[in-house]
C-alpha cells in the first residue's frame, strides 16, 4: 500500500480529523492496539481478578484498584485469539471510557504495553473488507507505526 | 466545589417551606380550628416574604405578603378555614412555586385572581364587609381594645444581651414599627457599662416606644414575632395612664426620639428605670402558653438539623467504607500477630470503626414520612377532580431508608396511587350499590421484613377485573384465547408495556403507559412488585426493596476458588449437608429443615466453580419475605462488614450479584443478590412441584 493521504474517508472522530493523536502501544496477542492517552488513568502489574459468574466473556471479572472496583476487561475474546497467559510482561492499563454519556472507569489486559507515540489518521490505511475477521464497527482505523499495522480501537463499541 | 450562590440557597430553603406549608394546610383541611397548624403556615408564609424580599425576588415577596395578609384573619381567629379556603391556599402555595421557579412562565393576573378569591372567601365569612385591604376588618371587629387602639401603644423592648449574636438586629425591628406609625424611640443606656467593661456584642440598650398609630396590638407583637423567646417585651395602650416604665423616660424622649438609631456611648439618656423589668415579666407571662410552646419548638428545631449536600454525605461515606476496609486489615493482621498491644488497638479501631459506620449510615436514611407526606396533595387534588371522596391512611412513616432510594420511589408511588383512585375506587353508585361507605380508602403503607422494604398501596375499590384484563390480553394477541393461564399470570399483562384497559382514555389513566415504567424502575432497583387483588373488596400493590444502604454485615463464604458474601440480615442459619442429602439430592433439590422443605441450590454449579468441592458441604438458610432457599457453598469464612461498591455499568446484565466489595487482603468480593438466588430456587421447587406431579 502507498500513501493513503488522500483518501477521503469521512471524519468520524473528532473535530480535527488529521490531527496527530497521542496514544499508548500495546499489545494484545499478536496485535498492536493504540490507545489515546487522554482515556489512560495508569498502568498498574497484574492484581488478583475476582471472577464473576455470568458475566460476558470479554468482561470476565472485577479488581481493586486503590480501593476502587472496576471491570477487568479481556480483548482477545472480542478479537477472536486465545486468551493470553499471564507473562512478566502483563499489564493492566487503566481507562476511562464514555458510554452511553457517562464515564465508566475500566481496566484492559494488555500482553505488553510499548510506548506512546503519535498517531494520525493521515496515515490510516482503509480498513479492508475481506480477509479480516473482526468486526468492523470494533475498529476506528488502522494505521501504520514503526513500519507496523496499527489498530485504533473504538472500545465503545467493544465493550458493550 | 461548593456552590454558595444565595439565590439557590433560598430555593432550597423556599422549597422546604412551602412544603412544610403545604403539609400543614392539608392538617388544618382535616383539623379546621387547630391554632398551632395557622400558626405554623403563617410563619411559613412569613419566612418565605422575608427571605424572598432579601434575595430580590420580589414578586414572591409581594404575593406572599397577600397571601399572608388574608391567612392573618384566619390567625386572628375571625374565621375558620374550611375545605374552600384549602384548596384555595394550596393553588396559592404552587403559585409561590412557580413565582419562585420559573416566573417568567405565569402571569400576575393569576395571582391576582388567587389573592381575590382568597379574600372572597376570607371577608366574606368574616365581619368586616369589604375585605381587600387587610388591615380594615382587623380594626372593624376588635375583640376588647378598641379605643386605646386609636391612641397608639407604649412599647417596652427588653432584649435578652447575647441578642445581637444571634444576627438579630434590633434597629431593623425598630424600622418594622415606624413602618407601623409615627414613633418616638427612646433609648434607654442605663445598663451600659463603661467603655473598658463594654462587650460590643453584648445589648445593654432598652429601649421605650411610643407608637401613635391605629393598629391592632397584634401588629405590634407581629415585628417581634421571631425574637419574642429572647426579649421582654412590654405592650400598653397609650391613652391610659401608661405604666411607669413607659412614663419614666419622657422628659428624655425628646433628646433621643429623633435620633433613631441611638449613640452608644453617649450617656444622653441615663435615666435608670429599675420598675421595667418587673413591669415587662408580667404580660409576657400573660402571653397564651401554645404560642409560647410554638415558638420553643421552632427554636429546638432550627438548633438540632443541619443542611448538608448531598454529595458531602456520600463522601463520607466513602472514606468510612475505606476506613472499614483499612480496618478489615488490621484485624487480619493483628490476627496472625502475637503482639497483644496491636491486638488490642485492633479491636479499639474495629469497635470505633462499626460505630462511626451505623452513626454515617443513619445520617442518610430518610424516614418514609418523608415521601408519603407528598401524597396528601396528590390524593387530595385528585378526589376532588373525580368526585371520589377518598381517606388517605399512611402506616410505618418511621421506616427508614436510604434516602437516594426514596427519592427513585416517588414516581413509581405517584402512578401507583394514581391508579388506586382513578381505577379501583368506585363511583358513588357503584359503592353505594355494593354496600360500602361512601368515602374510599387508600392505605399507603410501609415495613421491613427481613432485609428488605415493603411498602404497599392497598385500596377498597372494585379489584381487578380479571375477565376484562384477559379479554384485552387476546384483543392484543398476547395470548391465544383459551389459554389455560393463572390469575396471577394473567395480571402480568398489566406490567406490559402499552397495556390499558381503561375504557376512556381521561388525563390520569388510560394511555397504557404507567405499570411497566413502575416495573421498571423497582427493577432497577433490584427490588420486585407483587399485585393482589379480591374482587370487589379491593387491591393491593406491594414493592418489595433492598434495603440497598452503603454497608452491611455480610456473611463471607468460599465457593471453589472465589469468595462471596451473603448479606447477614437475609442468612437465617447454616446447617452441614448431611451425606444422606448430598447423594439423595440428585433426585431433588431440597432438604428438610425441621420438618419443613427447603430448596436449596448448589452456588458450585450457578458460579460454575472449578475444581473439586470440598467434602463437607455447608448450606446457608436464607431468606426473603415468606421464601426460604438453601445455598450450598465450601466453607464459611465468617461475618465481614462490608461496603457496597456497585457493580460497573459495563456488568449491568449481571443479575445474581447486587454488588461487589473489598476484602481484607485487598481482593474483591461479589455480594449475592438474595432476592434473585431466592427467585432461582423458586423456579427450582417448582419445576421440582411439576415433575412429582408428572
Amino acid at each position: 500500500m502507498t500513501d493513503a493521504a488522500t483518501l477521503g474517508r469521512p471524519a468520524a472522530a473528532g473535530p480535527v480529523p488529521h490531527q496527530p493523536i497521542q496514544a499508548l502501544m500495546i499489545a494484545i496477542g499478536q496485535e498492536i492496539f493504540a490507545i489515546e492517552t487522554a482515556m489512560v488513568r495508569e498502568i498498574i502489574d497484574p492484581v488478583p481478578l475476582t471472577r464473576v459468574a455470568g458475566a460476558k466473556a470479554h468482561l470476565p471479572g472485577l479488581i481493586n484498584v486503590r480501593g476502587n472496583i472496576i471491570p477487568l476487561a479481556d480483548l482477545h475474546e472480542r478479537f477472536g485469539m486465545p486468551a493470553g497467559q499471564t507473562t512478566p510482561d502483563t499489564r493492566i492499563v487503566v481507562i476511562e471510557v464514555e458510554i452511553d454519556e457517562d464515564p465508566v472507569t475500566l481496566g484492559i489486559i494488555a500482553d505488553k504495553v510499548h510506548e506512546v507515540s503519535e498517531v494520525s489518521r493521515a496515515n490510516a490505511q482503509q480498513t479492508p473488507r475481506i480477509g479480516m475477521n473482526w468486526r468492523p464497527e470494533y475498529i476506528s482505523f488502522i494505521t501504520k507505526w514503526n513500519d507496523e499495522f496499527i489498530i485504533v480501537p473504538n472500545l465503545s463499541a467493544i465493550l458493550v | 466545589m461548593m456552590d454558595l450562590d444565595p439565590t439557590e440557597i433560598f430555593r432550597q430553603e423556599a422549597a422546604e417551606l412551602l412544603e412544610t406549608l403545604e403539609t400543614v394546610l392539608l392538617d388544618l383541611g382535616q383539623r379546621p380550628g387547630d391554632g398551632d397548624l395557622v400558626d405554623a403556615a403563617f410563619r411559613a408564609l412569613h419566612t418565605i416574604k422575608g427571605s424572598g424580599a432579601m434575595f430580590g425576588f420580589d414578586r414572591v415577596a409581594a404575593f406572599t405578603h397577600d397571601f399572608e395578609t388574608a391567612f392573618d384573619l384566619i390567625r386572628k381567629g375571625r374565621i375558620v378555614a374550611d375545605h374552600e379556603i384549602v384548596t384555595v391556599s394550596l393553588s396559592a402555595k404552587d403559585y409561590i412555586r412557580t413565582l419562585i421557579e420559573d416566573p417568567d412562565s405565569t402571569d400576575a393576573i393569576i395571582g391576582e385572581a388567587i389573592v381575590a378569591e382568597l379574600h372572597r372567601l376570607v371577608s366574606g365569612l368574616g365581619s368586616g364587609g369589604a375585605g381587600a385591604e387587610a388591615h380594615e376588618p382587623e380594626a372593624a371587629a376588635p375583640p376588647a381594645e378598641a379605643s386605646p387602639e386609636e391612641a397608639g401603644w407604649a412599647i417596652g423592648i427588653a432584649f435578652n444581651p447575647d441578642i445581637l449574636r444571634n444576627g438579630t438586629n434590633p434597629l431593623g425591628l425598630l424600622d418594622e414599627l415606624r413602618d407601623l406609625g409615627p414613633c418616638e424611640v427612646v433609648a434607654d443606656l442605663g445598663a451600659v457599662p463603661e467603655l473598658a467593661a463594654l462587650d460590643p456584642e453584648h445589648c445593654f440598650i432598652r429601649w421605650t416606644v411610643r407608637l401613635h398609630a391605629p393598629c391592632p396590638r397584634e401588629a405590634v407583637e407581629d415585628v417581634f414575632m421571631f425574637v419574642s423567646d429572647e426579649m421582654t417585651l412590654t405592650i400598653a395602650p397609650l391613652g391610659e395612664a401608661a405604666p411607669d416604665a413607659a412614663e419614666a423616660p419622657m422628659p428624655a424622649a425628646q433628646a433621643a426620639a429623633i435620633s433613631a438609631p441611638p449613640a452608644r456611648k453617649t450617656p444622653a439618656a441615663k435615666t435608670p428605670v429599675p420598675a421595667k423589668p418587673a413591669a415587662g415579666e408580667a404580660p409576657a407571662a400573660e402571653r397564651p402558653a401554645p404560642d409560647k410552646a410554638e415558638h420553643n419548638r421552632r427554636s429546638d428545631d432550627k438548633g438540632s438539623t443541619v443542611r448538608v449536600q448531598a454529595e458531602r454525605l456520600d463522601e463520607l461515606m466513602d472514606r468510612v467504607g475505606e476506613l472499614v476496609i483499612a480496618q478489615a486489615r488490621l484485624s487480619q493482621l493483628a490476627h496472625v500477630s502475637n503482639d497483644l498491644a496491636i491486638k488490642a488497638i485492633a479491636e479499639e479501631v474495629e469497635r470505633l470503626a462499626s460505630g462511626l459506620r451505623d452513626t454515617t449510615m443513619g445520617v442518610r436514611m430518610v424516614p418514609m414520612g418523608t415521601l408519603f407526606a407528598r401524597f396528601r396533595r396528590l390524593v387530595h387534588d385528585l378526589s376532588r377532580d373525580l368526585s371520589k371522596p377518598v381517606e388517605f391512611v399512611t402506616v410505618g412513616e418511621d421506616t427508614e431508608m436510604d434516602k437516594t432510594m426514596i427519592e427513585r420511589l416517588a414516581d413509581p408511588l405517584v402512578h401507583l396511587i394514581r391508579n388506586a383512585i382513578d381505577h379501583g375506587i368506585e363511583n358513588a353508585e357503584a359503592r353505594a350499590a355494593a354496600g360500602k361507605p361512601a368515602t374510599g380508602r387508600i392505605e399507603l403503607s410501609a415495613r421491613y421484613v427481613g432485609a428488605q422494604v415493603l411498602v404497599s398501596v392497598q385500596d377498597d375499590g372494585g379489584g381487578l377485573d380479571t375477565a376484562r384484563i384477559r379479554a384485552k390480553a387476546e384483543e392484543n394477541g398476547l395470548i391465544q384465547p383459551g389459554a389455560a393461564l393463572s390469575e396471577h399470570e394473567i395480571h402480568q399483562f398489566l406490567f406490559h408495556p402499552g397495556f390499558s384497559t381503561a375504557r376512556t382514555i381521561s388525563a390520569l389513566s388510560g394511555r397504557g403507559v404507567g405499570m411497566d415504567v413502575v416495573k421498571r424502575t423497582i427493577e432497577a432497583m433490584r427490588g420486585s412488585i407483587d399485585l393482589t387483588t379480591v374482587p370487589g373488596l379491593g387491591s393491593s400493590v406491594t414493592l418489595r426493596l433492598p434495603l440497598t444502604l452503603a454497608i452491611i454485615d455480610g456473611l463471607l463464604i468460599r465457593v471453589g476458588e472465589g469468595r462471596y458474601i451473603i448479606p447477614l440480615s437475609a442468612v437465617e442459619e447454616c446447617l452441614e449437608l448431611t451425606p444422606a442429602d448430598e447423594n439423595r439430592s440428585r433426585g431433588r433439590s431440597f432438604l428438610s429443615v425441621r420438618g419443613e422443605l427447603v430448596p436449596f441450590l448448589r452456588l458450585r454449579d450457578q458460579f460454575d466453580a472449578a475444581g473439586q468441592p470440598d467434602p463437607h458441604q455447608k448450606v446457608i438458610i436464607i431468606s426473603t419475605g415468606e421464601m426460604r432457599v438453601g445455598l450450598v457453598a465450601d466453607q464459611i469464612i465468617g461475618s465481614h462488614q462490608t461496603v457496597i461498591k456497585s457493580l460497573s455499568k459495563l456488568h449491568a446484565d449481571v443479575t445474581m450479584f447486587s454488588g461487589a466489595t473489598i476484602l481484607g487482603d485487598g481482593s474483591a468480593a461479589l455480594i449475592l443478590d438474595v432476592a434473585q438466588l431466592v427467585g432461582l430456587g423458586q423456579g427450582r421447587a417448582e419445576t421440582d412441584k411439576t415433575m412429582e406431579a408428572a
